[in-house]
């Protein structure tokens, strides 16, 4: 598995590997000074790299709307929340390695993320309904790492308030858009529907989070989802799929979609083409 | 206001969102000072965009939100009744008196 | 004073008088600016000052949006995590920057909806340097450096302009700004001292973008009709040349730093001025671009009606929820995160 994880691309997989390399480009982010992975407990890049990708991707996608916005108001509010997620990955992908090496010369196959992270955005629905579920599942995962002594504690105690805010923001829209207007219903109502199956996926055990129990994460996660989609009048599907169930899953494994291959041929392309350039 | 008449004439998708006074304490120990306005639908959403709009550099530590509609303003027309009668009041400046030399403390 | 509820932005003074008013409004308005002092929103102007302003605000907040686009476009593709941060924050800032002239332009009574709707149909202009294409990663430093380099040759003295609101505005956007150009200048010292390829995309970005900076100056001064009346009003304190001139004066000594040439072979500095000679300016691609001709005119405006009807539902379902919920609460039962903000204290 780790093997996996450094990656196919050679250089990357040599800087990625064993040596944290948090230099002067390393995060300005929430999190403050990372700290190394060498004498970090074990699993600790396991479980960066897990998290590091959800941060990074998601935020990728989420300023892709920059410019698309519905009212420019939102338009702020979207870069708010992909800089906050954004500095939560660099944070966290300095604790298994070098940011850049990782972000931009990883292979699909050795990125860590849940598949919900990467969909593309959709509609503004289908938007703020994923960050819904997300922000839903990371607020109390990330509330139990702020509490336990080790390398998250510090990154997790920062990103809190931030994960606080859009957990705040995806409700007031779900909030709106669900008991709006019967465009607004019928798209958000559509947006859980299609959402629903991914979901699964993030009660799967984190890696490196053994001591994480993901019944009590995914009861925290359920009240709060399902309290909520119902105060938005939108119909709540049920349990999510169990973790491992038929092609709902995988991203921990390094299996996504087809949609990632393209994020990531976009993401990478400009640093890839120049090797051994600086920024 | 102007802008009612201006949206009833022009249901466009863009019309509607009424305008928000915001108001940003800076710091602990110091009054909310207005710093300008924002669009939305209700007040919960006109105090998150003003804080995603005013305070993105750290500018503040509490907001409010007022709806435009509901400031009553003095006019200009009004700026001498208003404000002139205070201007030939010397005597309620601490400058208007005479202090004898050498008094300290006063 | 009439009984409905006023503030900055009901700005609509002129309704409120008689003519035989207006003469004595007119000479308060001309007192207030000969004497350097603001004219804030709900004082009487004269209807061209009010005109002059709501074309030059909305421009620039337009400006401002629609300036996202090319910049934007480069996010995803940004090639170190740390220029992608900084180049979110500064799309980010531009749309905030486009909310503060919004407002701004609201308090002389012109709706934001309004301004939009004009934009969008081709009826309003902003800046035509957006009506170039970013076709390298180098061309975000180089916006950086030269695009808000003028922007803010021509905003430092819009924070003293006459109108009180567009002043406030500018001191804020100003204050903002100066990361845009530092940003953009150390991306392309970055690139300047870096690889053959990244050195060769730095020149070929200044080497496209330094005319149509230029050119954001506005016409030359003999061309340009209304700078006189703007500048006797205290809206303009520069004309287009001097500013323009300033512009040279600070860039040349700059890309000398950075290694990098302008594309001008007739810049000398002339002792005898006290400044930069620099050649010629097209204004003839000046007109081409302005008048709907630039490489990206009518993909900008369509992108930015794109966006606009598309989020419709969105603004849509929101107004219908806070009529529902009048007092704009959520239904008590929802687990909210932490109130944000405070309320009245």
């Amino acid at each position: 598995m780790s093997d996996e994880a450094t990656g196919t691309a050679g250089t990357a997989g040599g800087t990625a590997g064993g040596t944290a390399d948090a230099t002067a480009t390393g995060p300005r982010g929430a999190a403050g000074t990372a700290g190394t992975a060498g004498d970090a407990p074990p699993g600790t890049r396991e479980t960066a790299l897990a998290l590091g990708d959800d941060a990074l991707i998601l935020s990728h996608r989420l300023a892709e709307w920059a410019g698309s916005a519905p009212v420019l108001e939102e338009e702020v509010a979207l870069a708010n929340l992909a800089l906050d997620l954004l500095g939560q990955a660099r944070a966290l992908l300095s604790l298994a390695g070098d940011e850049d090496a990782l972000a931009f010369r990883r292979d699909a196959r050795a990125f860590r993320n849940v598949r919900l992270v990467e969909l593309p955005n959709g509609d503004f629905a289908h938007t703020m309904v994923r960050q819904l579920f997300f922000s839903a599942w990371q607020r109390p995962l990330f509330a139990r790492l702020a509490e336990r002594p080790g390398p998250f504690a510090a990154i997790a105690a920062a990103a809190g308030p931030e994960i606080a805010y859009h957990l705040d923001h995806a409700v007031t829209w779900t909030l709106r858009l669900g008991d709006g207007t019967a465009e607004s219903h019928a798209r958000a109502a559509r947006a859980v529907a299609a959402l629903w199956r991914h979901t699964g996926e993030l009660f799967e055990p984190v890696p490196g989070l053994d001591w994480l129990d993901p019944a009590a994460l995914r009861a925290d996660w359920t009240a709060h989802v399902t309290g909520t989609l119902r105060a938005a009048t939108l119909p709540v599907p049920g349990e999510p799929p169990p973790p491992g169930a038929p092609f709902t899953g995988g991203g921990r494994r390094g299996l996504h979609t087809e949609a990632f291959g393209r994020l990531l041929a976009e993401m990478q392309h400009l640093h890839r083409s120049h090797p051994g350039a600086a920024w | 206001m102007s802008r009612a008449a201006e949206d009833e004439a022009e249901p466009g998708p863009g019309a509607g969102w009424p305008l928000w006074e915001v108001f940003v304490r800076p710091r602990r120990g110091l009054a909310h000072t207005h710093a300008g306005s924002v669009h939305a639908p209700d007040a919960e959403l006109a105090l998150r965009n003003a804080r995603d709009l005013f305070t993105r550099r750290g500018e503040g530590v509490s907001l409010w939100v007022v709806p435009a509609a509901a400031v009553t303003a003095s006019s200009p027309d009004e700026r001498d009744p208003f404000f002139r009668p205070t201007a030939d009041k010397p005597y309620r400046h601490p400058t208007f008196y005479e202090v004898p030399e050498g008094v300290r403390h006063l | 004073m009439n009984a409905r509820a006023e503030t900055e932005h009901a700005g609509d003074g002129t309704r409120d008088h008689t003519a035989n008013d207006t003469a004595g409004h007119a000479a308060a308005f001309e007192r207030t600016i000969a004497a350097d002092e603001r004219i804030e929103p709900r004082d009487w102007m004269p209807d061209a000052y009010r005109a002059t302003l709501v074309r030059q605000i909305a421009q620039h907040a337009h400006s401002e949006i629609i300036g996202m686009q090319p910049e934007a476009d480069w996010i995803t593709r940004a090639p170190s995590l740390r220029r992608k941060a900084i180049l979110i924050a500064k799309v980010q800032d531009e749309a905030g920057h486009g909310l503060y002239l919004y407002g701004a332009a609201e308090t002389l009574g012109t709706s934001r909806d309004e301004l939009l709707d004009k934009l969008h149909a081709g009826r309003h202009k902003y800046s035509s340097i957006f009506n170039y294409p970013t076709l390298t990663w180098a061309d975000v430093g180089a916006i950086g450096w030269l695009v808000d380099g003028a922007a803010i040759t021509n905003q430092v003295p819009l924070c003293r302009c006459s109108y009180g609101p567009y002043a406030r505005a500018m001191v804020r956007i100003c204050k903002e700004e100066s990361f845009h150009q530092r940003q953009g200048y150390e991306l392309l010292h970055t690139l300047a001292h870096g690889t053959s390829a990244q050195r060769a995309m730095a020149q070929d970005a200044v080497d496209r973008w330094w005319w149509p900076s230029l050119m954001m100056f506005g016409p030359p001064d003999d061309a340009s009709p209304r700078t006189e009346q703007s500048m006797a009003w205290r809206i303009k304190r520069h004309t287009n040349d001097e500013l323009r001139q300033r512009f040279v004066d600070i860039c040349v000594p700059q890309a000398e730093a950075l290694g990098l040439t302008l594309p001008d072979p007739e810049l000398r500095w002339n002792e005898e001025r006290g400044h930069w000679d620099f050649g010629p300016v097209d204004w003839a691609e000046f007109r081409a671009v302005l008048a709907g001709e630039g490489p990206c005119n009518e993909e900008r405006v369509s992108r930015r009606r794109r966006a606009h009807a598309e989020g419709a539902w969105v603004r849509e379902a929101a107004s219908a929820y806070a009529a529902k919920h009048p007092r704009g609460g959520a239904a008590p039962h929802v687990p909210t995160a932490p109130t944000v903000g405070a309320g009245a204290s």
